[in-house]
């Protein structure tokens, strides 16, 4: 029996610690070069030989201390350092609702931008702004709550409009996302435009989805936000898993599923908020991402949500980094970037699902 | 808490005690405003016995679906009361209900490219004890990949293991479903339709497998169908439903009648035996135009 077993265990496709540790193992190393790669490029050219050190620099404290720090290097620590950390943030909690969502809606095309889940926080956040909350500035620990509160509503709204008889038919979801994020998208028109200039010009470039990072304590909280939210997802990975079986058999296994999914609304909602908040609204990183990696990897959530985060922080890293380099020394919202590569691919899948799903 | 449950309710299966008790059972759906619709289930009494096969027959809306969901506590017990293995329904939570009672959907729809193993593992969810520094990575333990794999060499879906369940054809996915059920280790077995959308080859390998199981495992096993002939030919006892009420249960002889037929389905039908089991078998009759 237990021959039969392992034999058996090996040739499946059954996630095991081994093959967890490789994949997770390999994409952090990935990372880390791409970092070092998006760290290069940008309207001051910097030589590779002093990112490192730059880096260390940081990291020791020292740089202000040092007598006359050379001009790359405080670009570096200054602005491109967290700039490229904040993309990679950005993009790796963007993947991981993306897979989420798509699991709790048993919908491989969900993303929190294409179903109006980034419009909700970002009115939340317009909001909060025309009313001068936390004021011009984005400041840290409020404009996240009103895209927590937006997003929320914007993602409970969807699901009541989508749903019919226990169901979430693909289409309708879809259709829900669309009309959802028109109206919302209105509304958000429709504050810019009692704005003074001044302040909806910054409003709308903002909204196109852009990177400018936050003074460091700021992204240090952000990092530890987005790590804390991405750390309890991990824990319902298993669940996500169950989910997709469907919701009756899901809790034909045991699962409480109303609890489950309140959850993981709010969990999903939690995190748009706080990137809506800090980068506006970058689309289908959520979208493309989870796919490629499930096409890679297969569909085990417990492998797929952190091999999506770190591909996503991979990807809108690399996003960002055209977007600083291609019309240097303009840049050029990333939010572009990422709408020119996803859009295609969202199409394409669509198409490709009709002859097979309908 | 839940263990001495667990083991009473096996020892109670040993002595053959019902493995199923519905006692008095009405249900009924409410409108959006919150509005009692009328009854779906209507005072129905019956019991299973372990190791039976009961079959669940009756025209579309007659409850059959709404009572297969109540057993598998899916939908709440209106009114009386059903027992599982002896023990309320109502006093058993839905992870104890899924260590008990399996159910195999009618349709299964796989958006996400899963495995056939992957899709069997996940039967040991309700076995599953989360520890919450692993976040659940290597959580399948030795025992949950043995039941995993007898569970697929019983319905004999081992050589589809790495395959992707949304490339099944449909008699293999339900033998998939099936083996996901299995490998929750169940004492009861639920099966809605298990036969509909399948081709007569793969009608017959399913049910020769439920009677294969039920052996072998000693499974009871409650299925809802709306084919007369298999619920004829393949279960130990009938229920007929007609509107929400038990119009007859009994076995195959009792309950596949020209008679009872008419009276629940409204409509004459040939009924004669089976040349090989001399059980009922249903036929249409010829036309009249």
């Amino acid at each position: 029996m237990a021959l039969t077993v392992s034999s058996w265990a090996h040739a499946g496709s059954v996630l095991t610690v081994h093959r967890w540790i490789t994949v997770i193992g390999g994409l952090l190393l990935a990372c880390v070069a791409v970092l070092v790669l998006c760290l290069q490029f940008g309207a001051t050219p910097v030589n590779i030989g002093n990112v490192v050190p730059a880096i260390m620099h940081l990291f020791r404290g020292d740089l202000a201390g040092s007598p006359s720090p050379e001009t790359s290097e405080i670009i570096m620590v200054q602005i491109r350092f967290p700039r490229v950390l904040m993309g990679f943030l950005v993009g790796g909690s963007l993947a991981a609702v993306g897979v989420t969502l798509q699991a709790l809606l048993r919908n491989p095309l969900a993303d929190p931008y294409v179903l109006g889940v980034s419009s909700g926080s970002a009115l939340g956040v317009s909001l909060a702004i025309l009313f001068g909350i936390g004021s011009t500035f984005l400041l840290f620990p409020l404009l996240p709550l009103f895209g927590f509160a937006g997003g929320l509503l914007a993602l409970i709204l969807i699901y009541r409009l989508a749903q019919s008889k226990s169901r979430l038919p693909i289409h309708s979801l879809l259709l829900a996302g669309v009309i959802l994020n028109a109206i919302l998208t209105a509304f958000i028109m429709f504050i810019t435009s009692i704005m003074e200039p001044n302040r909806s010009a910054g409003l709308m470039a903002w909204l196109m989805g852009s990177l400018t990072a936050p003074g460091y304590p700021a992204l240090g909280i952000f990092f530890l936000y987005v790590l804390f939210v991405l750390a309890v997802l991990m824990h319902k990975a298993q669940l996500l898993n169950v989910l997709t079986l469907g919701e009756e058999t899901a809790r034909s296994l045991g699962v409480e599923t109303e609890g489950v999914k309140k959850h993981l609304f709010a969990l999903t909602a939690l995190l748009t908020g706080a990137i809506v908040s800090v980068s506006g609204m970058i689309g289908f990183v959520g979208m493309v991402v989870p796919h490629a990696v499930r096409l890679l990897i297969g569909s085990d959530h417990r492998l797929l949500l952190p091999a999506s985060a770190l591909v996503g922080g991979m990807f809108l890293a690399l996003a960002d980094t055209i977007a600083r380099t291609i019309m240097a020394p303009a840049e050029i919202p990333v939010g572009i970037v990422t709408a020119l590569v996803g859009g295609p691919f969202f199409l394409y899948l669509l198409l490709w699902r009709k002859d097979r799903m309908l | 808490m839940t263990t001495p449950t667990i083991g009473r309710a096996s020892s109670l299966l040993a002595v053959d005690g019902p493995a199923i008790q519905v006692e008095r059972l009405s249900f009924r759906y409410y409108t959006m405003e919150g509005r009692e619709r009328k009854w779906t289930l209507d005072h129905l009494s019956f019991h299973v016995d372990a190791g039976e096969i009961l079959g669940i027959v009756g025209p579309n809306g007659s409850g059959k679906s709404s009572l297969l969901k109540i057993l598998s506590g899916l939908l709440p017990v209106g009114e009386g009361d059903v027992l599982l293995a002896g023990l309320s329904l109502q006093k058993r939570s839905q992870a104890d209900i899924a260590r008990l009672v399996a159910v195999v959907p009618q349709e299964y729809v796989q958006v996400f490219p899963f495995t056939v193993v992957e899709t069997v593992l996940m039967g040991r969810f309700p076995h599953r004890t989360a520890r919450w520094w692993s976040m659940g990575i290597g959580d399948e333990t030795a025992n949950d990949l043995a039941c995993a794999h007898q569970a697929m060499v019983d319905t004999d879906v081992v050589s589809l293991a790495d395959r992707l369940v949304s490339n099944l054809s449909g008699g293999e996915r339900q033998r998939v479903m099936i083996a996901r059920a299995l490998a929750q280790e169940p004492k009861i077995l639920l099966l809605d339709e298990p036969t509909a959308f399948l081709d007569i080859n793969h009608q017959i390998e399913v049910c020769s497998l439920i009677t294969r199981l039920r052996a072998e495992r000693r499974l009871t096993v409650v299925l809802v169908s709306h084919d007369l002939n298999v619920a004829s030919q393949y279960c130990d006892r009938v229920l007929m439903l007609k509107e929400g009420g038990l119009c007859r249960i009994g076995s195959p002889e009792e309950t596949i009648r020209p008679d009872v037929l008419r009276m629940v389905y409204g409509c004459d039908v040939v009924v004669d035996a089976h040349p090989q089991t001399g059980r009922p078998r249903v036929t249409m009759p010829m036309s009249t135009v």
